[in-house]
């Protein structure tokens, strides 16, 4: 790896919030999308010669069509409750990461072209003309920010800075400055169906290679089956899963339950793809038409039933937006959820008796549970508010025997993103990734001292591929982080009787 | 004095209007917004009702900000609730024969007064001494504490210092409903309360001080958590 340009930051024994340091991340920005890559989506090229008026006309129209972000502008009272919530802020100490000033980035100028006393009075309520300077600012805040909702548990009215996060891309997209890495992906889906831009006989090729491979590990035949017509099931999972460590345990695991319980269910390689990041760059448009592949996948295979594999954010565009945006369901089983969760399907099967486990196959592991921001502040598993903690962990503790959760504060609804959520995952923010991980990584930490915990178990796709990166910055190994359904599989009694 | 008695009618009727003008337009502004996608910050209530009790807690318990920032929230709460019993309190300026109840909360009114002062000396003290609460302090924010601080301050002066004529001032109130301008006491002190309070009821719709209806709209507050149950569609839902 090339040698860092940056101070990895130190693990305390407790988590402190750091002093603020204005301009500390002033340096870091993604790659700007290239033209291709802007106007696949509908974008212009580049930046547009009369942005500023483009830009605030965006802005008068998505506070118009959003009551959140029009809320959300006049409502805060800058009571600072935010302040010390987000990692971002935490692990880079730049004031701008603080939720509220990153909203206030755009409030500065809301305030000063489309309130009455912004206009008039600018200075007092700290209003500011739309610059070119403030521009490149919400370029570089508005991706420093996962769309984690942490700041929304806390803030008094339920301000969102993922709202603002997400209307800010939009605008800096519709005057030509899109981010590289998001956009590129989405064009991908476009073409070919995932993020990945796995093709389909790409596609056929992994999964008969699994086939073998869990052939060899069990001598039981199970199968992982693509545009198969007439399945039950469509699994819609993260590309990621088709190969990535350690994603591909996770799929292993998945087609271990259907096995087992004897579910009929299929890939599509129409829809090879959960993730969804037509959410992150904002704009509705966009992820309605990624998502629709997900509907005209399951009408052309006939299935009954729509299972979403391990992905936080994809979860949320599944169970929040799309019977918004690409239902209704009516044409699938409505004894079933739609769409459901992989693990609400085998927690299900577990309570019918359907799984049985052999626990010792993870006694090696003490295990720890990151809950997922996009699963845990965006989204629901069962019937009851909060079974999105209790049914990941109940699948853990169905299969190890040894499980200890992190500090209080750090999980559930208060869970810490990952740091590299809502299309940041990539190389050229390593620097915000790394120092945002920090205080997740410090929680680890706690339990690693404390319980010896061995493994950390997520059900998100960007959390495997951003903890392996980062662990081992911090001096962690990086296969410490595991799908759940690695455990539920490792663990899983094949070819019994059922 | 006759002259600022009806320089004061007019400037409790101006702001009045402008209060009740500018909150409702803005309330309708917000309900005319659609809400397009179900973002409730979960894990949040699948109900109605669920939903309506959740609003309650924020706006009874600031239950969110309990959660933040045990300072915060017991300088907020303490000078909002200060702030409340303080303003039922003057009901009795509105109210003849006083309403019972108005009668009962007198005398915990008062101590509402010392209430309010000491929770926005703490809140303001964050602002000066937190350096994150300082960075996103604006001057109007500053401004904003001063006001209500001078407010509540002059109030308790009338109470203990400078008492007012009240038997005269709740005339002048009582007439004000009547839309007849009776003698307003010309005592400074006072004058100087009531010009504080037209001006704040006339910055209320342009202010920061729009979270009070801005919480009601709030889409991760006020939304059940049932996206899977119910279709959610709204204005731009269809794009
Ligand atoms: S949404 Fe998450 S990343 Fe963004 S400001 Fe809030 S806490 Fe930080
Ligand atoms: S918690 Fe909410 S109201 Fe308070 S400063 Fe943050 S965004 Fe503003």
């Amino acid at each position: 790896m090339k040698k860092l340009e940056f101070d990895i930051p130190v693990i305390t024994h407790y988590p402190k919030t750091p002093a603020v340091q204005p301009d500390a991340m002033a340096h870091c920005q993604p790659f700007i999308a290239k033209t291709e890559h802007q106007e696949s989506l509908g974008f212009p090229g580049e930046l547009v010669e009369n942005w500023h008026d483009k830009a605030i006309e965006k802005m008068g129209e998505l506070l118009g069509k959003y009551r959140s972000l029009q809320v959300f502008m006049d409502s805060c009272v800058k009571c600072g409750a935010c302040t010390d919530k987000c990692h971002y802020f935490l692990g880079t100490a730049d004031p701008k990461n603080m939720p509220v000033a990153r909203q206030d980035l755009m409030r500065k100028v809301y305030r000063r072209y489309f309130t009455f006393a912004g206009k008039h009075f600018p200075k007092l309520v700290g209003a500011i003309d739309l610059t070119k300077e403030v521009l490149d600012d919400w370029y570089k805040y508005y991706h420093q920010c996962s769309e984690c909702r942490r700041c929304s548990v806390y803030c008094p009215y339920g301000i969102d800075t993922a709202e603002i996060t997400m209307a800010g891309r939009e605008i800096l997209a519709s005057v030509g400055v899109g981010q590289k890495y998001s956009n590129e992906i989405i064009g991908k889906v476009f073409k070919i169906g995932n993020n990945l831009g796995l093709p389909e006989p790409a596609l056929v090729d992994t999964l008969e290679g699994l086939e073998e491979e869990v052939k060899e590990d069990t001598d039981v035949d199970v199968r992982f089956p693509v545009d198969q017509k007439g399945a039950d099931v469509l699994l819609v999972t993260p590309s990621a899963d088709f190969f990535a460590e350690p994603h591909v345990d996770g799929l292993i695991g998945y087609a271990k339950v259907f096995h087992q319980a004897g579910i009929s269910w299929t890939l599509s390689s129409h829809a090879s793809e959960a993730a969804n990041f037509g959410m992150f760059i904002g704009s509705q448009d966009n992820m309605q038409r990624v998502a629709m592949r997900v509907r005209e996948a399951a009408l052309e295979l006939g299935v009954k039933r729509i299972i979403v594999g391990e992905c936080g954010h994809a979860w949320r565009v599944a169970y929040s937006f799309w019977n918004t945006l690409i239902g209704p369901f009516d044409f699938l089983d409505p004894n079933y959820p739609a769409p459901q969760h992989i693990c609400e399907s085998t927690y299900d099967l577990i309570q019918q008796g359907a799984l049985k486990f052999n626990k010792e196959e993870n006694d090696d592991k003490v295990v720890t549970f990151h809950d997922s921001c996009n699963v845990s502040r965006a989204s629901r598993m069962g019937t009851m508010p909060g079974g999105q903690f209790v049914i990941p962990r109940a699948l853990i503790k169905a299969s190890c025997n040894h499980f200890v959760d992190m500090r209080q504060e750090t999980i559930h609804e208060g869970t810490f993103c990952c740091g590299g959520g809502g299309g940041l995952l990539t190389d050229d923010l390593l620097e915000l990734r790394i120092k945002g991980a920090l205080p997740r990584v410090q929680a680890l930490h706690e339990v690693i001292e404390d319980h010896g915990v061995t493994h950390m178990a997520a059900i998100c796709a960007i959390c495997k591929s951003q903890f392996t990166k980062v662990l081992p910055s911090y001096g962690m190994g990086m296969d410490m982080i595991i799908s759940v359904h690695q455990l539920v599989g490792d663990a899983l009694e094949l070819g019994k009787e059922r | 004095m006759y002259f600022v008695s009806i320089l004061y009618a007019g400037l409790f009727y101006l702001a009045t209007l402008i209060l009740v003008i500018g909150v409702a337009r803005k309330v309708y502004i917000y309900s005319r917004i659609p809400a397009p996608l179900k973002i409730p910050t979960t894990p949040a209530p699948t109900t109605k009702s669920g939903v309506a009790a959740r609003l309650f807690r924020e706006v009874v318990l600031f239950e969110s900000l309990f959660k933040a920032s045990k300072w915060t929230w017991l300088f907020g709460w303490v000078f909002h609730f200060g702030l409340l019993l303080a303003l039922l309190r003057h009901l009795r300026y509105f109210t003849d024969p006083v309403w019972s109840w108005v009668g009962v909360i007198q005398s915990a009114g008062v101590y509402a007064g010392y209430a309010m002062v000491f929770g926005l000396l703490g809140l303001w003290g964050r602002r000066i001494f937190v350096d994150r609460v300082k960075y996103i302090s604006s001057p109007s924010d500053h401004l904003m504490l001063a006001l209500i601080l001078a407010i509540a301050g002059s109030g308790l002066l009338m109470k203990y210092i400078f008492h007012t004529d009240v038997v005269t001032l709740k005339l002048f109130m009582l007439g004000l409903l009547q839309f007849q301008i009776k003698l307003l006491p010309g005592d400074p002190v006072l004058l100087i309360h009531l010009g504080l309070v037209i001006c704040l009821m006339s910055i209320f719709p342009i202010s920061k001080l729009l979270h009070a209806p801005g919480l009601f709209f709030s889409p991760t507050r006020n939304q059940a958590d049932n996206p899977r149950e119910r279709r959610h569609m709204s204005g731009g839902s269809r794009a």
